[in-house]
């Protein structure tokens, strides 16, 4: 079963407007490199010079943000889900 | 409980046990802010931010101040400005609820209308501008001043202790991160092992906008090392708890409310918390200002959850 990733507005210039895009990989590293295969630019709006997530850009699975798991590095198993947001403020 | 003057009411709320909710094995609490002076966690902000600037020398009766909201904070500060003498301007998404507007008009707050489809990001911006451009106002900045954070770790923090010393975990709506952190920070002092979650909340599409990724916004008081876990709530989720909350448990909460509820529900779960473990959430406001948005009007739910998704509910 693949991943199901959800694009925000912002990213859906690299996804052909595409709002839900469907990869694999078994990390959410892995998983960003088979999107940008048939989504170029995805990697570049995502991932820094460093590797690491962009500071502005939240990408969850299964709803929980990747920073409090393993970062770029955290395992992916077929069925998640993952969604990308920007990062908001409250208050 | 005699207050001698409105900031002195401010705090000292219940801990009230949720039996009906908890998941077996577990104890949730939930702290309701909603029982300060304004109706929201927002006054122990005010207070200290009012305080801080005060003891800094920088406030006089007819000082202007201007603060990005989504609406808890100025009308916080509204009603501690008001007996001070202070003037007081608010930058607000323009696709918030009519009730903050309403209180704000009550105390002759000049609300300076953000765009909706910038979300708080676009209240902080503008906030800013006009500060940079007008060096006498003032502005307290919640999402960078320390004072923000330090009112919940000398008060929200030490009142949960209190009420509840062995406290395995708290939840707490992420905004400007002050309650996380000053929260967080209290109870790790407290027990290195408690956990802190927090619940962010998760918007429709009109809110996230066509905004630039590189354009967003992590509020500087939010001290991301004493997370847990951050765990995102969509408006559907968010309020199928807070209803649950009032047909279950009698209590009139925020959709904030249950947006954390349902992030405590999650991590009631023996992979992250011990069996046994008592869970405290911070509800930050009563649902009050809530009912013209509909959220708790008769209809289908996913229906209501879905306009809601296009407002600023946190």
């Amino acid at each position: 079963m693949p991943i199901e990733v959800r694009v925000p507005t912002v990213l859906r210039k690299h996804t052909a407007g595409e709002k839900t895009l469907s990869g694999s990989g078994s990390t959410v590293r892995e998983l960003v490199e088979d999107l940008e295969g048939r989504n170029p630019g995805l990697r570049q709006s995502l991932v820094g010079d460093d590797g690491q997530l962009h500071r502005f850009v939240n990408v969850y699975v299964n709803d929980e943000d990747v920073r409090y798991l393993g970062g770029i590095e955290t395992p992916l198993s077929d069925g998640d889900s993952v969604s990308i947001l920007p990062a908001v403020a409250g208050g | 409980m005699l207050a001698r003057d409105l900031r002195a009411a401010v705090g000292d709320t219940p801990l009230v046990g949720l039996p009906a909710l908890s998941p077996p094995g577990y104890e949730l609490y939930v702290k309701l802010e909603g029982h300060n002076p304004t109706g929201s966690v927002k006054d122990r902000v005010a207070k200290y931010l009012l305080e801080d600037a005060e003891r800094a020398g920088l406030l006089h009766p007819g000082s202007r101040i201007l603060e990005p909201t989504s609406g808890n904070t100025g009308i916080a500060l509204a009603a501690l400005c008001a007996p001070r003498g202070y003037k007081l301007s608010c930058v607000m998404p323009e696709n918030t609820s009519v009730e903050r507007r309403r209180l704000l008009e009550l105390y002759s707050v000049d609300i300076i209308p953000s765009p909706a489809a910038e979300g708080s990001n676009g209240a902080v911006r503008m906030a800013r501008e006009i500060a940079d451009a007008d060096p006498d106002v003032y502005l307290p900045f919640q999402y960078g001043n320390a004072a923000n954070p330090r009112a919940h770790y000398e008060t929200t923090g030490p009142e949960i202790l209190r009420d509840l010393p062995d406290v395995a975990a708290v939840v707490a709506g992420l905004g400007t991160g002050g309650t996380l952190t000053g929260v967080g920070r209290r109870l790790k002092e407290h027990d290195p092992a408690a956990k802190v979650f927090a619940a962010e909340p998760e918007y429709g599409e009109l809110v996230y906008g066509l905004r630039n990724l590189d354009e967003g916004f992590v509020p500087p008081v939010l001290d991301t090392s004493v997370l847990d876990g951050r765990i995102k709530v969509d408006s559907l989720a968010a309020l199928t708890e807070t209803r649950r909350l009032a047909t279950e448990e009698g209590i009139f909460a925020g959709i904030s409310t249950g947006a954390a509820l349902a992030v405590a529900l999650r991590v009631c779960n023996p992979r992250r918390l011990a069996e046994g473990s008592k869970v405290v959430v911070v509800s930050p406001d009563g649902g009050w200002k809530y009912l013209s948005t509909g959220a708790y009007a008769a209809g289908n739910l996913e229906q209501i959850a879905a306009s809601l998704a296009e407002t600023v509910w946190a």
